[in-house]
């Protein structure tokens, strides 16, 4: 079986976003980019099913500007067996990712869409599910452990009352929550054999698909700062007080 | 337990992706391409731990790559105007220029921006280029250096191995080449190791704290170079600052102290705080935001104070040895010589003896020697020290004496031999709050399981002899607040916050009794600097 993982090029983890001057986006200059962590959990995953003998082939696929080749030079080192760069420079709205994902799962011959749950930049969580939609394939999301045996799919999902196990006959769409697995370290000599891994570049326009946006950016803005607190003498004052503003 | 390590070998392997570290491989694929070269730096990417003021000299650039302007760094503003200031508590006076301090022809950088383009120039060369993976040690066989071990992987803080366990590598190479900064910990373990401290003065450091700063539209005067002396530093104090305009309503703001401070309760990241609250700079960044902050110590001690920079299977660059130009206040351009200088030494020779001479007597050696004497004589104070420095200017050097250096550590004076000193600083209220607020700005980050990468050899010195004789500086001088006195159950104790770490080895210099030895932590770990 062959499994697709999308990558998503984001502002790294650790760094806090801010807005540009101009108010038109959130500022990349000078700024780490990462794997978005969701996509590097699935990564994982893919190579430990792998490992595990249940799969031939690991195609990574990415949507994004030029400079993406890095994050997928790194999935490529974390175990990849080779890329598709899909180059461009716009951003990329859900449902046009999913309909690219779509037309990649068929050229590559995927059984398997492995992916994050979400990418940490927009937070969007639907690529996943409209792809399933689009496919007309079962999907499960949030996952935190899966297992393959025969032609199904067994997942595990973290919900509200507790653990719960769904069944999904493959071919499908996984998307990865955070506790599906801790991905391992990148080493120095998978960087090497990941340099002679193949890394197929083109661009996006050149699949022909182009549905016009469905959102339309409003404007960017920071969060507004928090105003500091206040410690009050008593119950009595913080009654009063809560009275005063209209809160109780 | 058995442990499987890789091993991979290199003609060359270059510890560091500065300035120094990416020139001396860049010259090594120039002069021979069929040489491998790797470089390995401790950084999750290119530039992240890279601070630096930066005004640089372009000219040994211009030399090396003279391409680099078609991939300019995000930060590339051409010199404008000098400003030299003395500060008082309430007043600011200008006053001429010091010629070495003149930047017509230079250009303002942000340093970690054009080592990420140097790096993208080495992978188009051939060269391996490693982020993410630091130096542990050298490996030494029979008096040789002949490779360096990458630090071990998925570590667990008690020291057993992780489920994420990788061993480091070991990279055999035919010549290391140290370009690990000032202080570096591989390069301290093999200066120890072949005494190649011996003839030299004691290296002499200082602490720099930099901060960029996002101002209110038409604030700026972009290439506008500004520096300072004065307050709030007292005048046995060396030190200063520096405000760099940008593009775009930025500015690069920065203040250096020279770490052979004697006052053991003076904090420098306190005095760089109150510096930007100075009448004459505080209405600048007034209704501005921090975009990001760091700090690194920088070598001071110069000429006197190199190390010998060659020892068998390995050369030492840049700051590692301390090419530090401390007049002109840069040292990129420099850095930039020395890795030059041993990359063509090695491709003629094919062995590191006589790096040492060769570099002394190259361009960057001599500009050294030439200004030999202006840092120390700062100790006379700062009205002797500026007039021992322009004497120096005058003679270019030619005066047939060489002023010694002292050991940092053992400038510190006890508490009751220094009485305390009357600071009359005001309340703050620009950002950050206080060193946290700061180190937020600087997003470092350290996985958090792994074991404390800064090692206090002896931590009950810190609560008996430390506390009684300088109460404990570490909790001052340590610009991230890593190190901090916690009661426990009546009795205090060291808690060491190697999370907050920014690498700039403050307290492996500091530290009035030497037990602090910083080492590389895991992979990645650290700073992540935006632009600086």
């Amino acid at each position: 079986m062959k499994v697709l993982v999308p990558i998503k090029r984001t502002i790294d983890y650790s760094i806090k976003p801010r807005i540009t001057r101009e108010g038109d986006g959130v500022a990349t200059d000078g700024v780490k980019m990462s794997i978005n962590p969701f996509d590097r959990i699935a990564l994982e995953e893919a190579v430990r099913l792998k490992e595990k003998g249940q799969v031939e082939e690991i195609i990574a696929v990415s949507i994004g500007v030029a400079d993406t080749q890095q994050q997928l030079r790194t999935a490529l080192a974390a175990g990849a067996d080779r890329a598709i760069l899909l180059v461009t420079d716009a951003l990329v709205q859900a449902p046009l990712a999913a309909r690219v994902l779509l037309a990649m799962r068929e050229e590559v011959g995927a059984d398997l869409v492995l992916m994050g749950k979400q990418a940490i930049d927009d937070d969007a969580n639907q690529t996943g599910q409209m792809l399933a939609a689009l496919w007309d394939r079962p999907q499960a999301t949030f996952t935190s452990a899966i297992e393959i045996k025969d032609d199904w799919l067994y997942a595990t999902r973290e919900v509200d009352a507790g653990l719960e196990t769904i069944a999904v006959e493959l071919p499908a769409v996984v998307t990865s929550d955070l506790r599906l697995n801790e991905p391992r370290l990148v080493k120095m000599p998978d960087i090497m054999k990941a340099k002679r891994k193949p890394l197929d570049e083109r661009s996006l326009e050149s699949l022909g698909i182009d549905p016009p946006p469905m959102l339309e950016v409003i404007g960017y803005e920071a969060p507004v700062a928090r105003q500091g607190g206040h410690r009050v003498e008593s119950v009595e004052a913080l009654v009063d007080e809560l009275k005063q503003r209209g809160v109780v | 337990m058995t442990e499987s390590r890789d091993v991979m070998n290199y003609d060359v392997v270059v510890v560091g992706a500065g300035p120094a570290g990416l020139a001396c491989a860049m010259r090594m694929a120039q002069l021979n391409p069929d040489a491998s070269v790797c470089v390995l730096e401790k950084g999750g990417e290119i530039g992240s731990h890279i601070l630096s003021g930066a005004v640089m000299d372009p000219e040994p650039l211009d030399a090396l790559w003279p391409t680099w302007r078609e991939y300019p760094p995000e930060v590339f503003v051409p010199a404008g105007r000098d400003e030299f200031l003395w500060l008082s508590g309430a007043r600011a006076r200008r006053l001429p220029v010091p010629p070495p301090m003149r930047n017509e022809g230079n250009v303002i950088i942000s340093l970690g921006s054009l080592c990420r383009q140097m790096a993208e120039e080495l992978e188009r060369l051939g060269v391996d280029v490693f982020p993410g993976f630091p130096a542990a040690e050298a490996l030494i066989e029979e008096g040789r250096v002949v490779g360096i071990r990458c630090a071990d992987m998925g570590v667990e803080s008690d020291g057993t191995q992780g489920p994420n366990y990788a061993a480091g590598v070991d990279i055999r190479a035919g010549v290391s080449i140290l370009a690990e900064g000032c202080r570096g910990s591989v390069s301290k373990q093999l200066i120890a190791e072949f005494g190649l401290d011996r003839d030299a003065s004691p290296q002499t450091y200082g602490l720099g704290m930099k901060e960029l700063w996002q101002l209110p539209e038409g604030r700026g005067e972009p290439g506008l170079i500004q520096h300072s002396i004065g307050w709030p530093l007292d005048s046995s104090t060396y030190g200063g600052s520096f405000i760099y305009h940008l593009d775009a309503d930025r500015v690069y703001i920065g203040f250096v102290v020279g770490l052979d401070y004697e006052d053991p309760s003076f904090s420098p990241f306190e005095a760089f705080q109150q510096l930007k609250h100075h009448p004459a700079i505080r209405p600048l960044l007034e209704g501005g935001e921090i975009i990001s902050t760091g700090a690194r110590a920088l070598v001071e001690g110069g000429w006197q104070s190199l190390p010998r920079m060659d020892m068998p299977g390995a050369m030492l660059i840049g700051d590692s040895a301390g090419t530090l130009n401390v007049p002109r206040i840069k040292g990129i351009h420099q850095a930039i010589r020395s890795g030059v200088e041993a990359a063509e030494h090695w491709q003629s020779q094919s062995d590191t003896a006589g790096f040492d001479a060769r570099f002394r007597a190259s361009a960057g050696g001599q500009e050294l020697r030439r200004v030999r004497n202006i840092r120390p004589g700062f100790r006379a104070g700062l009205l002797g020290g500026l007039a021992n420095a322009a004497l120096e200017t005058i003679t270019a050097g030619r005066l047939p004496w060489t002023l010694a250096n002292r050991d940092d550590a053992g400038s510190l004076r006890k508490l009751d031999e220094h009485p305390p000193v009357d600071r009359p600083w005001v309340s703050r209220d620009l950002a950050p709050r206080d060193r946290l607020g700061s180190v937020f700005y600087s997003a470092t980050s350290h996985e958090e399981s792994q074991p404390v990468h800064l090692h206090v050899m002896d931590p009950e010195i810190c609560v008996t002899r430390c506390a009684a004789e300088y109460g404990n500086p570490c909790t001052r001088f340590c610009p991230a607040n890593v190190y901090e006195m916690v009661e426990e159950q009546g009795q205090m104790r060291l808690q060491i916050n190697a999370a907050n770490c920014l690498h700039c080895k403050a307290c492996d210099i500091k530290d009035p009794y030497g037990v602090i030895n910083w080492v590389t932590p895991e992979g990645g770990s650290g700073p992540n600097y935006q632009n600086l």
